[in-house]
């Protein structure tokens, strides 16, 4: 095995042992998301083609994969304030293994944080396609990694200051939601909110997700969430790997 | 080893001058301490020489390797135990020195096997397999010691490693750095703020202050001509007028005297206490209480700068644009 892997392997199983060990914190960091569930789905009007639930459960899920993704570099944040950032800085392990393997690890908490989601609303009326979720689970998967090194890499900038971190972070946290459409659609929103839903990448993750949850494959849609989340991927592993590498 | 060493941080149009051309070089197998007061530049130097940061001008090599160009060989050898914790505080203690040493190339067993050995050797047994952050301050620093060690590192550096430890774990520590060096023949650079501390340890003693080297030498050699501060009170000042008088008797001692207590400094001053009571005594002066103490860094600091490490404040430097001579120094380990 490459060094590379190795490396890479070695800081994923680190960052994992704590998500092992304590599975209830998972559960803690989507009480948002569950909130928003309860909250919002009494209020949502019936649709022509089916129930609203049905519409609102893979916004949902997707909020979660962006939140906890977001959320993650506040791990890197007090490794650094704390020093053992700086001490696996020392050690031989490859920078872009530092922030890869960070960010490969973001992909478990979201699994099971779709999976605790899927199993809440199944009893109610929502359909579940399970092939469906697990095709939306990949693509969530390449946008949580992306997403996750994207906070890993805002964590690098900010130098262990936690209201550049914070303020940052939410900042573009909701603006990011809203106009993916997540929370509600945005097909009727005027033409500037409709060009910068066009512009964000999550837009097309939320469609893809949605079809697929519904039990549909419309090639083109899930393409284009492929696509999405791939590009999120690759910007965010590209911009943390540069980050990790300055990191002092 | 390094070669005219220097480190600037500007921030604020003010610009640190935090090690300024330092000149070094430490054989291999060496036990050097950095000795010197907050600011002086002693971590600035180790996260140089740890790859952390690069310098602003001149160089350094480490186990053979330049600390900018060989990074990789550089942390491949080297071990580092920073002034925060090494433990990340969601883990376990036991967890973090596995990873640490896998890091480090070691097979899974063995890594496993060293892991155990630390925790045995830093007495960690108790606390090892509980979360970092339920440890206390003393357990975390022996843990992030362990770390340092895992991969038994040609060059190992600390810094403060003594910081928060209690008597005991001090002298523990002690004792284990001695043991790993003769044990295995690293070379050991450490910063410490205690002369005790670099004369118990350290074969050779580097005083730094202001980015500077202003001595380097054993501690022996630094204390000697100093001596000990022996400081006796006596019941009124008319005694320890009487007392001081005689005590000008002893041979290259200085006293002072204020009120109702004399201070003697003098070379081996301990040893002679015994000795200097019964005199008194003798004389119908007996003291009325004795305190001896041996010198301290700032003693040291006091010989060698003229100044009071008490005096001693930061001087950031405002000119901006003043040319940073690149001079020779290099720092050898
Ligand atoms: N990142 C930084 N930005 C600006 N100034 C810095 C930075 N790091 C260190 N300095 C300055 O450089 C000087 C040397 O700092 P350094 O941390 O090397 O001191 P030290 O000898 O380790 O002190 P201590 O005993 O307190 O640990 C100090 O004046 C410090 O304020
Ligand atoms: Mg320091």
């Amino acid at each position: 095995m490459s060094t590379f892997v190795t490396d890479t392997l070695n800081v994923m199983n680190r960052e994992l042992k704590p998500v092992w060990r304590e599975p209830m914190a998972v559960v803690f960091a989507m009480i948002q998301p569950l909130v928003f569930l309860c909250l919002f789905a009494p209020l949502l009007p019936e649709m022509a083609d089916g129930s609203a639930l049905q519409w609102f459960v893979p916004g949902i899920v997707a909020m979660t994969a962006l939140m906890g993704a977001s959320f993650t570099g506040a791990n890197l944040m007090e490794e650094m304030q704390s020093g053992s950032h700086e001490r696996q800085l020392v050690s031989p392990l490859g920078r872009p293994a530092l922030l890869v393997g960070r960010a490969l690890k973001e992909v478990v908490p979201m699994l099971m944080q779709v999976a605790i989601i899927v199993a809440v609303v199944t009893p109610f009326a929502f359909d579940l396609h399970l092939g469906g979720v697990l095709a939306a689970a990949v693509i969530l998967s390449v946008f949580s990694i992306g997403v996750g090194a994207l906070s890993f890499a805002l964590a690098l900038a900010s130098k262990g200051e936690d209201w550049m971190f914070w303020t940052v972070q939410q900042t573009l946290l909701f603006p990011t939601l809203l106009t993916a459409g997540v929370l509600l659609p945005v097909d009727d929103a005027p033409r500037w909110l409709e060009v910068v839903s066009m512009l964000n990448p999550m837009t097309y993750v939320v469609d893809a997700v949605r079809a697929l949850f519904a039990g549909t494959f419309p090639v083109d849609v899930v393409l284009q969430g492929v696509l999405g989340a791939g590009v999120v991927a690759a910007l965010g592993l590209w911009v943390g790997v540069r980050a990790m590498r300055r990191s002092s | 080893m390094t070669r005219g060493l220097t480190r600037h941080f500007t921030s604020r149009k003010q610009t640190v001058e935090a090690v300024q051309g330092l000149d070094l070089e430490i054989g291999q197998g060496e036990l050097v301490a950095f000795l010197g007061p907050n600011g002086a530049g002693k971590s600035t130097t180790l996260r140089m020489l740890t790859t952390l940061i690069a310098p602003t001008s001149g160089s350094a090599s480490v186990a053979g390797h330049d600390v900018v160009t060989s990074q990789r060989d550089v942390r491949r050898a080297i071990g580092f135990v920073g002034q925060g914790n090494g433990a990340g505080h969601r883990q376990l203690g036991r967890d973090e020195l596995i990873s640490q040493g896998r890091a480090h190339g070691l097979a899974r067993a063995d890594a496993r096997r060293r892991a155990a050995e630390l925790i045995e050797d830093l007495d960690l047994a108790a606390v090892a397999d509980r979360k970092v952050s339920s440890l206390s301050g003393g357990q975390r620093r022996r843990l992030d010691i362990a770390m340092g060690l895992v991969h038994l590192p040609r060059v190992l550096f600390l810094d403060e490693p003594s910081t928060g430890l209690d008597p005991q774990n001090r002298a523990n520590l002690q004792e284990l750095i001695r043991r790993l060096h003769a044990e295995s023949g690293s070379t050991v650079v450490l910063t410490t703020h205690y002369l005790e501390e670099a004369d118990a340890l350290a074969g050779r003693v580097v005083v730094v202050d202001h980015g500077r080297v202003i001595a380097d030498d054993t501690a022996t050699r630094l204390k000697s001509g100093l001596g000990d501060l022996v400081r006796l009170g006596f019941g009124s000042p008319g005694d320890s007028a009487r007392a001081a008088a005689r005590l000008e008797r002893v041979p290259e001692a200085r006293v002072e005297v204020d009120g109702q207590s004399v201070d003697l400094r003098v070379k081996d001053g301990s040893a002679m206490v015994g000795e200097l009571l019964a005199d008194l005594a003798a004389d119908g002066v007996p003291p009325t209480r004795v305190e001896v103490a041996r010198p301290t860094l700032d003693d040291v600091f006091l010989d060698l700068t003229g100044r009071s490490l008490r005096e001693t404040q930061q001087s950031p430097t405002t000119d901006a644009d003043a040319p940073s001579a690149p001079t020779e120094s290099e720092v050898a380990a």
